[in-house]
């Protein structure tokens, strides 16, 4: 036989076999129905009780990364252990596809948990603890030394430790750890996958490396997987889904980039990028946005009767530096980031301490031209907005409300 | 460089001067010193003088069927004690760990022997076991209500004795091993039993594989602090039994050999130094076994 084609036929065998290999590791829709959860307040004599989840409804499609991401205190790290079984809703159904698991203890869920802390058992050796979750296993299901060898071969693999099975977790680094932590999830082939703030412990190389593995990781096994940060960009870089959560309510649900580009409320337009967005006082009268007098965007379909109040996002990217832009700020300087500058400037209306616009690198001369000449004075720059990067939120209710030519 | 380090040497001495003088006072000179007597028979502390020198104290000492029943109390004492506080211990930390109502009223109960006077609890032991012409103690009521023959622990059978001088040295050892215990179960992370949850180990699976590894460092430490402890039994025996452990065949190492020191066949410093250094060197080989056991077993 050829040389070349003997060598085909073999990729082709090993393309089969591994796509047989993800169906074997079935994934599973995860549907939260109106998930509750209250705590009893700390405090006795205080009556009442602490929300950390409210009313959660979502259904986490089959298969993909999904990023719960809040501040801390946020109920995200509460729903992860609602949804992997450690504590008892106080109300609402959680279903794993057609199964109601509401009720079931977490080894019977088919979940795999990753603690933040990785929780490895410091005494047994890497071997030992990814076998571990196997030798729990009795009955049918039982598996002979051999198997469970085998098996968290496979799993150390997948995460790419084989070379340290038979050290002690003290001499592994932190992100050794926690691809521990990931194989000894991962060998029981859980249907859920679930990531306690994951790259919290890292240091921030590794954080980049260790994200970019979690999503291999997950498109190999095809396994649905949660995970739970408060750093938005790690959520918006791999997630297929974020849901972002604030007070035990989760504000939004969308593709990262969509979240992004239309956040549903200001708390969500201020949580995700960075720099983050910029918030102005303006009023939107007669279809034309206002901010601290000058009238910067026209905005037709906004009701307003005369008169409306509203809050302003603008997000960084979304400022043109213009000689005759409406938008006028004081300059207090600028930031040179390599690939673009910030330009950093006050005004009145600003509910931020500061008005931070990107700017890319080939505009800069301008600014750096006209930051030399004023030789200490306040120098104005004036910038045009990108109406596609422009939000515009209620005052009370701090919803957004949108604008002709953006949904 | 070289006499910048020779200055701060001599620095060094000078602040561990105070520590080594009286470690050498009171530590190793007589520990010297009774080596030195034990060698010497028929040493006179009054006169200061002695006969000869050799291992004859030794060989009374292993001859005196007085040190022979010593010996076989202390190690019964050891052997019985040791183990069964230690478990019994870790079942009452592991039970305090895990309720969560009246756990603090429930952990002063447990510590109250420990601050309590030896020979108060004697007292008591005596009130719950002695057998006088007028009561027959409380344990011997319970053992009659319950169809039983009653026993006379102090004054009656050897086994009788051995059982209510174990019973109350486990007692006493007990609230320190308890203290140790649940706070070397709180600090194993809570982490480990959620992850162990999520895998579904069954609760004693839990204890044996996760919380026994992690807390054993500090159950080898009682172990070991524990065996010294119990070889060093006296103080017990005499709350117990009275001064004279001899006649009530009660007698340990210790007792022995203070008995012969001060006791009414006292005066004999010669075989007290020979006894004692029979003890320090069983107690000696026995913390080395420990040591090299939990050297290989604990983890850390």
């Amino acid at each position: 036989m050829d040389i070349s084609l003997f060598f085909r036929y073999n990729v082709k065998k090993c393309m089969q076999q591994m796509r047989d290999k993800r169906k074997g590791m079935y994934a599973m829709e995860v549907i939260l129905q109106n998930l509750t959860k209250k705590f009893p307040s700390r405090d006795r004599k205080k009556r009442g009780e602490v929300v950390a989840v409210n009313d959660f409804n979502f259904v986490i499609p089959d298969g993909k990364l999904i990023g719960l991401l809040g501040p801390s205190g946020c109920g995200k790290s509460t729903t992860l252990n609602l949804i992997s079984g450690l504590i008892k809703p106080t109300g609402g159904r959680i279903l794993f596809g057609k199964d109601d698991v509401t009720d079931l203890p977490p080894e019977h869920r088919g979940i795999g948990l990753v603690f933040q802390n990785y929780a490895l058992y410091p005494h047994l050796t890497v071997r030992q603890n990814i076998t571990f979750p196997l030798e729990n296993l009795k009955g049918k299901d039982r598996l002979s030394k051999s198997q469970m060898l085998q098996k968290a071969m496979e799993a150390a693999r997948l995460v790419q430790i084989e070379e340290l099975m038979d050290r002690k977790p003290g001499e592994l680094s932190g992100g050794q750890q926690q691809r521990v932590a990931i194989a000894r999830a991962l060998v029981k082939r859980p249907k859920v996958l679930l990531l306690d703030e994951p790259l919290s412990n890292l240091d921030a190389r590794l954080r980049l490396q260790t994200r970019e593995e979690i999503r291999r990781i997950q498109r190999e096994t095809g396994i649905t997987t949660i995970f739970v940060t408060h750093d938005q960009e790690e959520a918006m870089s791999i997630s297929d889904m974020i849901v972002v959560m604030k007070d035990g309510v989760a504000q939004q649900i969308g593709k990262p980039q969509e979240v992004y580009d239309s956040p549903a409320n200001l708390f969500v337009a201020r949580f995700l990028g960075t720099p983050p967005v910029n918030v102005f006082d303006g009023c939107v009268r007669n279809g034309k946005l206002y901010i601290g007098g000058d009238e910067v965007l026209e905005t037709p379909g906004v009701s307003d009767t005369g008169e409306r109040k509203v809050f302003a996002g603008v997000r960084p990217e979304g400022f043109l530096l213009q000689e005759d832009g409406p938008l006028r700020c004081g300059l207090k300087g600028v930031e040179v980031m390599g690939r673009e500058i910030s330009v950093v400037s006050g005004n009145s209306a600003s509910l931020n301490p500061t008005v931070r616009a990107i700017i890319s690198a080939e505009n800069a001369e301008r600014i750096f031209a006209s930051e030399e000449s004023a030789e200490g004075k306040a120098i104005c720059v004036r910038f045009a907005l990108v109406p596609r990067k422009v939000f515009l939120f209620d005052v009370e209710t701090e919803k957004r409300i949108s604008f002709a030519g953006k949904k | 460089m070289r006499k910048k380090r020779d200055s701060s040497n001599l620095k060094a001495w000078l602040y561990l001067a105070p520590a080594l003088l009286f470690l050498g006072v009171f530590m190793i000179y007589p520990l010297v010193d009774v080596f030195i007597y034990s060698f010497e028979e028929g040493y006179n502390s009054a006169s200061q003088t002695y006969f000869g020198t050799g291992v004859y104290n030794y060989s009374y000492v292993l001859h005196d069927p007085y040190f022979l029943q010593a010996v076989k109390n202390t190690f019964l004492l050891v052997m019985i004690t040791v183990p069964l506080s230690t478990v019994i211990a870790l079942l009452i930390s592991v039970g305090l760990h895990s309720i969560t109502p009246f756990r603090n009223f429930l952990q002063t109960v447990y510590f109250l022997p420990y601050v309590t006077n030896t020979l108060a609890v004697g007292l008591v032991f005596m009130i719950l076991f002695k057998k006088t012409e007028y009561s027959d103690g409380f344990v011997n009521v319970l053992i009659r209500w319950f169809g039983g023959e009653s026993v006379d622990f102090i004054s009656g059978p050897y086994w009788a004795k051995m059982f209510v001088l174990c019973f109350y040295t486990i007692w006493v050892v007990m609230p320190f091993k308890i203290l140790i215990l649940t706070s070397a179960l709180a600090s194993v992370s809570q982490e480990y039993y959620n992850a162990a949850r999520v895998d579904g180990t069954s609760k004693f699976r839990i204890f044996r594989r996760i919380t026994l590894p992690m807390i054993s460092p500090m159950i080898f430490y009682l172990v070991i602090t524990g065996f010294i402890g119990a070889f060093k039994a006296y103080s017990d025996a005499v709350a117990l039994f009275g001064t004279d452990l001899n006649a009530a065949e009660m007698n340990t190492i210790v007792g022995y050999v203070y008995d012969m020191l001060y006791g009414d066949s006292g005066g004999y410093p010669s075989y007290a130094s020979a006894a004692a250094i029979i003890l320090f060197a069983i107690v000696l080989t026995i913390t080395c076994i420990n040591l090299l056991v939990s050297r290989k077993k604990a983890h850390v």
